[in-house]
């Protein structure tokens, strides 16, 4: 017998193919994401005068450049254009499958992979994006990489890695009304550290995640890189196969897929190098209020006070971050105004996030600009094909075209200096959504709320 | 890539925990070729500047966490960085930097100035300190041969051309399903 493995360590031993002493393996990858900032890994590969060595592996899509507006117009910036046009170059000379900007399937890399059946549990999924971590909510072990690495893996389908630890947090319990993955996340990260998990893959385990749907699997696992992570799984089961069956790239025989995808989960007595629980019933609805996301309270709770806190360096954190956002110790987090909302990102812009976005927004205006930007094409049309887009707009918010947009303000998508910023993305850092920009993460239901109400708001309260 | 063996230099200090890639390379910057220079980008909207000359950078806790951007890599590098040196590191701006030659050493270093110059000895694993000290301090082997060498890992890997068909042949048996369905 064997001795008991994690799921991690399971895909690990399956993709390694060779082990060196000094402990470099050197890992099969199964899948390679590229988008327009690949541009740097197709230049190297170029200047080696290399070529890819498995062309049918790697799919490219247009998102962190792409227009939230006007589609059927060319693209205004000519620098934002080239930058689109040149991923389609690259594409083409390479004999890439491009989810291009006039493609049906485009999306978000996170939300358009999973959502065509590429991302299948058991296998190894890279892209020159750390969000990648997404994907290991099917039990993939899928982690972002540079863009170096990126060419590495277009010229040999491989890539050198060091093991990285295992580390598991089990979730136990049901999350309260009203409280999402999001929540959950924020929770997660505010308590190891945005460091926490540095040199660690995260198996997130127990009944709390075991009860969440795909949708929700993603945004825990999206976040996993925001506490350190390498990368984040969960272990697949009849939720996860019952999601991918029908998906574009699904497997033809999905019965011997699935039947090997039953022997992924981490076996009784798998030891990890490092454990942690929570109690999914404690969590509260969570935001963020200073600039990474560890800094991250439940919303009935107010910003900290520097004062309080007896370690210098940590007092001077508190402050710096404090500063930053423009906050006051002591403050309440419910009733914080804010200027704008932000209804996007690979963290939260599936069905399930703008359904419920939608519900809090549903008859009622928002008292602040807002955008809402659907993670992918078949979202956006799922969306509304039920009527959501309309929910939105009858509210005031503005409905966009899939892509990145204010996550990350590529596409010019920014949020002014100095303004308040209620996002569903993944980043509160400093200039993240645009010089001087002020950013507070929450869940798509809470975003909703502070759009109702222009200020932070607990959507228990709110909420039918 | 340029080889590191040995680096005197003098050091800049920015002694802030969760310095990110974000806060590094602004991403309104990332769409420009390497050809131009990244270092007019580094640390462009935060009020820390470079001082000229410094080859060492001293951060804080999870240096480089975030975003994988590369270009926080190719900023530093342009600008003449050879070696950051802080308590923790972001997994893959760690990797990123060992792709470009510039050395991440983990350490916590107490009591160094802005201006103090150092030496970071690759191959004896240590830092002399201004005052005379010498810290060690432990590198993954791989990666410390990789910029001993200054070579690039597709040549490394290329090497291993054989055992990667072999495995790619059993695992296309294994897992059949693997393989992506042709539109």
């Amino acid at each position: 017998m064997s001795a008991p493995r994690t799921l991690f360590g399971k895909l690990w031993d399956a993709h390694a193919i060779v082990s060196r002493e000094d402990g470099a393996t050197l890992l099969w990858i199964d899948r390679n994401f590229v988008h327009e900032g690949s541009f740097h890994s197709f230049d190297i590969l170029e200047y080696g005068g290399r070529r890819l060595r498995r062309p049918d592996l790697t799919f490219g899509v247009a998102d962190h450049y792409v227009p939230s507006h006007d589609r059927a117009r060319p693209i205004g910036d000519p620098e934002l254009a080239e930058m689109v046009a040149q991923l389609r170059v690259n594409a083409a000379r390479h004999g890439v499958t491009l989810f291009g900007l006039d493609d049906p399937r485009q999306g978000i890399v996170h939300v358009a992979g999973p959502e065509q059946g590429l991302t299948l549990p058991g296998s190894t999924i890279v892209c020159g994006d750390s969000h990648t971590s997404t994907h290991g909510a099917f039990g993939a072990l899928a982690f972002g990489i540079g863009a170096s690495e990126v060419a590495h893996v277009l010229a040999t389908q491989t890539l050198w890695q060091r093991r990285p630890r295992a580390m598991r947090i089990r979730v136990e319990g049901m999350l309260g009304p009203h409280v999402a993955g999001k929540d959950l996340i924020l929770a997660i990260i505010a308590r190891i550290g945005a460091g926490g998990a540095v040199g660690h893959v995260i198996e997130y385990a127990g009944s709390a995640i075991r009860s969440l749907g795909m949708e929700a699997r993603m945004t825990v696992c999206n976040m996993s890189i925001e506490a350190g992570a390498r990368a984040g799984m969960i272990a697949p089961d009849e939720t996860t196969f019952a999601w991918l069956a029908g998906r574009p790239y699904a497997p033809v025989d999905v019965e011997a897929a699935v039947a090997a995808w039953r022997s992924l989960p981490t076996d009784d007595g798998a030891v990890f190098d490092r454990e942690v629980a929570l109690d999914a019933a404690v969590v509260a609805p969570t935001v963020t209020w200073g600039t990474t996301p560890e800094s991250a309270l439940p919303v009935t709770e107010a910003v900290p006070d520097p004062s309080a806190e007896p370690d210098a360096a940590r007092r001077m954190r508190i402050a710096e971050q404090l500063a930053y956002m423009g906050l006051t110790p002591g403050t309440r987090l419910d009733g914080l105004p804010v200027d704008r909302v932000f209804i996007g990102s690979c963290t939260n812009a599936r069905l399930p996030d703008l359904r419920a976005a939608a519900a809090v927004l549903r008859g009622r205006r928002a008292v602040v600009p807002g955008l809402v930007v659907p993670g992918s094409g078949p979202v956006k049309r799922a969306a509304e094909a039920e009527g959501l887009d309309r929910v939105f707009r009858d509210s005031g918010l503005v409905w966009g075209e899939p892509g990145c947009s204010m996550c990350v303000g590529m596409n010019g998508d920014i949020v002014p200096p100095g303004e308040r910023c209620a996002a569903t993305s993944n980043r509160n850092f400093p200039g993240r959504q645009g010089p001087g920009a002020r950013t507070h993460l929450m869940s798509p239901a809470m975003a909703a709320a502070a759009a109702v109400r222009g200020a932070i708001t607990d959507v228990r309260r709110l909420a039918p | 890539m340029t080889p590191f063996t040995v680096l005197t230099a003098p050091a800049a200090v920015l002694d802030r925990a969760n310095i990110d890639t974000d806060q590094i390379i602004p991403a309104r910057f990332l769409r420009h070729k390497r050809s131009v220079g990244y270092q007019k980008f580094l640390f462009a909207d935060q009020d820390f500047r470079l001082p000229p000359g410094a080859g060492i950078l001293i951060g804080g806790a999870n240096f480089g966490c975030g975003s994988s951007r590369e270009g926080a890599v190719y900023a530093l590098v342009d600008a003449g960085v050879r070696c950051v040196i802080a308590p923790s590191f972001g997994d893959i701006f760690a990797g990123n930097a060992a792709q470009n030659g510039l050395l991440t050493v983990a350490l916590a270093l107490e009591g160094v100035r802005d201006g103090d110059t150092l030496t970071v000895d690759l191959p004896a694993q240590t830092v002399l300190l201004p005052h005379g000290g010498t810290v060690a301090f432990a590198i993954d082997p791989f990666r410390r041969q990789r910029l001993l060498e200054g070579s690039d890992d597709i040549d490394l890997t290329l090497a291993h051309a054989g055992e990667i068909a072999a495995f790619e042949a059993r695992d296309r048996a294994a897992r059949p399903w693997v393989a992506v369905r042709a539109d």
